[in-house]
């Protein structure tokens, strides 16, 4: 028979993906398993006249699904009606560890679909004293195709192909059906008895070499890596030297993408003829575009660090130390490295939660990590802090400017472990918390596996989130760009036009006159709807306008307030901003920036979820509407409620 | 009482006696912990949870709460 489409099976750190990627290259397609939040890696093998589609389905120790993730496992292989259902199943096994490997491959040895038995890691399994009798294993599983491979070094891999190509794998003669997915008692029954004749096969088939086994079972770097104090100051050294390697090595190429894009806009803008087509596409789609492109750099740096760190096992050992930790706030030792990565951005952030299998601390995860205060809010805090926070020593050596700033940090850092621990009493589920997790042996990184997690990482958000992140753009774009003509036209009038043709004076005219077609927009006149709602915390209808604007992005503020005050914004003159602020006076000849609304505002920051691609993300990872706006509503009420106690206190 | 998991001693060869029964104990016996594997506690994270044991020729980390559903001797 013809293998037009395989699945790929195994237990976890099995060197799966690996396979998967030696197979497939780069030829793969993320889509999705209906009704689960696991997402459906496919890939296409390319044979010389035709492909195979493989599909990469989610590690399991079992084929019976302990977690959600893994029924899709149960699922696909126990319904020969499934649509993504098999010709053929290729079960990874790593031949170091054969015994608890050989328990999947039993169950789904005994179904109606077609076998290869994959034999991975060999090297590893040699290394430690082990030799797999070939032909004694194929003697006990004759209707399976057994081949050796090393996916690290792609030995085996091409014999895996031809045997793929050929098609020539055999049915089971005798199926045995799978025990139903709720009948754990028959399963666990049926896992002891398989384990028992596993155990008398491995006798057989595995000659073990005692005299090889000079290998300690504890490793000096694992002592090192769990060590009370060494342990924790290693892992807090590798995330300083992260975030540094983080911030210097993407702020270049942010740069480059932010005036890469902003001339793009200048250009068009020239080239093309004067109207709302123009418009549309300098000042809504390609900043739009721009917005989305400029996540890139800071995703593809975490993610290359994290893989690295998962590839060589370190990950696992910073899970270990750290569960204890954060169990009694709903959350995971793998709920560390999302949180962490948020702080430099929530959305790599969330995107990393993946590795959580427990579905209800994956989700608070997610609706946490967006409360660690994320590289965009620096420039806001910075603005506001310059504002309103005298800079003087308090203590004698401490800078009252930079301990505000530390402040908003933990502020953040605070709540989202406070937040959790209310959700954690709010989203149930039955599925129980549990850390079983396999350490796998350390080892150096495979970089392809590393390459293909960033690529992979990068199309996720510019595909999954781009869309939505576009389309906000626009819609923001509109409001700005768009009011009620007389309105503007009323507005504009008033500004009295300079009669010489000075071009300072004409410069600054022009500028007066983007400051009232912006106030006089949709966005404009929203923003001063809000203003009575704002009010009590202390805000005025400019800073009402650029928080909605911040919803592009928060660093989007420091432009729109520039924009409003109709100064620039870039380098230096961002001083001239803060002087126009400093000044800004309310109605009643009270200044607009004082100590009780800058913090007010500062407070609005940490909390308040103003980021769409954040909120795209969310929903991309969460498979629904209903997480992200859950999301958006709690941070906004805490950002409104803690912002208005602030500007109660202060003044 | 009878020893568990999370009672024993580090770098003893143990073997699984019996698995209490709970939601969680189908998962740990494919996890390898059947009766009578041979299992050894390797190290333990710095508050003493979660433990890391090597069960039958792979290391696993357990909770200590797990680990209490582990009969050994």
């Amino acid at each position: 028979m013809n293998v037009n489409k395989i699945a790929l099976v195994g237990n976890p750190n099995t060197g799966k993906t690996s396979l998967f990627n030696a197979l497939t290259g780069l030829n793969q397609q993320v889509g999705n398993f209906p009704g689960v939040t696991v997402d459906k890696k496919v890939g296409k093998l390319k044979l010389s006249n035709r492909s195979i589609e493989i599909i990469d389905l989610p590690g399991t120790y079992s084929i019976y699904p302990r977690s959600k993730d893994e029924e899709v496992v149960y699922d696909i292989l126990s319904n020969p009606q499934h649509p993504d259902f098999p010709d053929a199943v290729c079960v990874v096994v790593d031949a170091s560890n054969l015994e608890r490997n050989l328990l999947l491959f039993t169950q789904i040895y005994a179904l109606a679909i077609p076998i290869v038995l994959v034999l991975n890691m060999s090297d590893i399994a040699f290394r430690k004293g082990k030799k797999i009798l070939l032909e004694k294993l194929q003697e006990e599983f004759p209707e399976a195709t057994i081949i050796e491979t090393n996916a690290r070094i792609k030995s085996g891999v091409k014999q895996l192909m031809d045997t793929l190509d050929a098609g020539n794998l055999v049915r089971h003669t005798s199926p045995k059906a799978l025990i139903a997915k709720e009948d754990v008692l028959t399963q666990q029954k049926d896992t002891e008895q398989k384990f028992q004749e596993i155990n008398a096969l491995i006798k057989k088939c595995v000659l073990q070499d005692n005299s090889t086994q000079t290998r300690r079972k504890v490793t000096r770097l694992d002592t090192l890596f769990v060590h009370p104090i060494w342990g924790y100051s290693i892992f807090l050294v590798v995330l300083l030297a992260l975030f540094q390697l983080i911030f210097t090595l993407a702020s270049f190429p942010m740069d480059l993408i932010d005036s890469l894009f902003g001339s793009l806009s200048a250009y068009l803008h020239g080239i093309l003829p004067a109207g709302m087509f123009t418009e549309l596409l300098a000042n809504g789609i390609i900043p739009g575009i721009g917005g989305v492109i400029i996540f890139i750099p800071q995703i593809v740096l975490l993610f290359f660090f994290i893989g690295i760190l998962e590839e060589t096992g370190y990950m696992s050992r910073v899970v270990f130390i750290m569960d204890r930790i954060m169990r009694p706030f709903g959350l995971n030792g793998k709920s560390v490295v999302p949180l962490l990565s948020s702080a430099a951005c929530a959305i790599p952030g969330v995107m990393s939660s993946r590795t959580i299998s427990n579905w209800k601390e994956r989700l608070i995860t997610i609706l946490v990590a967006p409360l660690m205060s994320c590289s965009a809010r620096i420039p806001v805090y910075t603005l506001l802090i310059s504002l309103v926070i005298p800079n003087r020593m308090v203590f004698g050596f401490l800078n009252l400017q930079g301990l505000i700033f530390f402040a908003l940090y933990a502020l953040g850092i605070i709540s989202a472990l406070l937040v959790a621990v209310v959700l954690r009493m709010f989203i149930k589920t039955k599925e129980e918390s549990v850390l079983l997790l396999e350490l796998p042996d350390l080892k150096s990184p495979r970089w392809k596996n590393v390459g293909i997690t960033v690529f992979d990482k990068a199309r996720l958000f510019l595909v999954g989130a781009g869309k939505i992140i576009v389309a906000i753009s626009i819609v923001l774009w509109a409001l700005g760009t768009f009011g009620p003509t007389e309105r503007i036209q009323n507005a504009v009038q008033k500004i009295e036009k300079p009669t010489s043709k000075n071009a300072i004076q004409l410069a600054a005219y022009e500028k007066q006159v983007n400051a009232v077609k912006f106030e006089n927009s949709y966005i404009g006149i929203l923003g001063k709807t809000i203003e009575p709602v704002i009010k009590p915390l202390g805000y005025d209808w400019k800073i009402g306008i650029s928080l909605i604007t911040s919803f592009a992005a928060r660093e989007v503020f420091v432009g729109s307030m520039a924009t409003i005050y109709s100064v620039d914004a870039d380098g230096e003159e961002t001083r001239s901003l803060l002087e126009k602020m400093k000044q800004e006076k309310n109605t009643d000849g009270q200044p607009v920036y004082t100590l009780a609304s800058g913090l007010s505002l500062m407070v609005f920051y940490v909390y308040a979820m103003q980021c769409m691609a954040t909120f795209a993300v969310v929903k991309r990872e969460t498979k629904s509407w209903k997480w992200p706006i859950i999301q958006l509503v709690y941070m906004g009420v805490m950002a409104y409620v803690s912002s208005w106690l602030i500007f109660q206190i202060f003044s | 009482m009878k020893q568990t998991l999370a009672t024993s001693d580090r770098g003893k060869i143990l073997h699984v006696q019996s698995v209490h029964a709970s939601a969680i104990s189908a998962k740990l016996i494919e996890m390898g912990l059947y009766v009578g594997q041979e299992v050894e506690i390797l190290f333990s994270a710095p508050f003493g949870d979660p433990i890391a044991v090597n069960v039958g020729g792979y290391v696993l980390s357990l909770r200590l709460n797990e680990a209490a559903l582990i009969e050994v001797a």
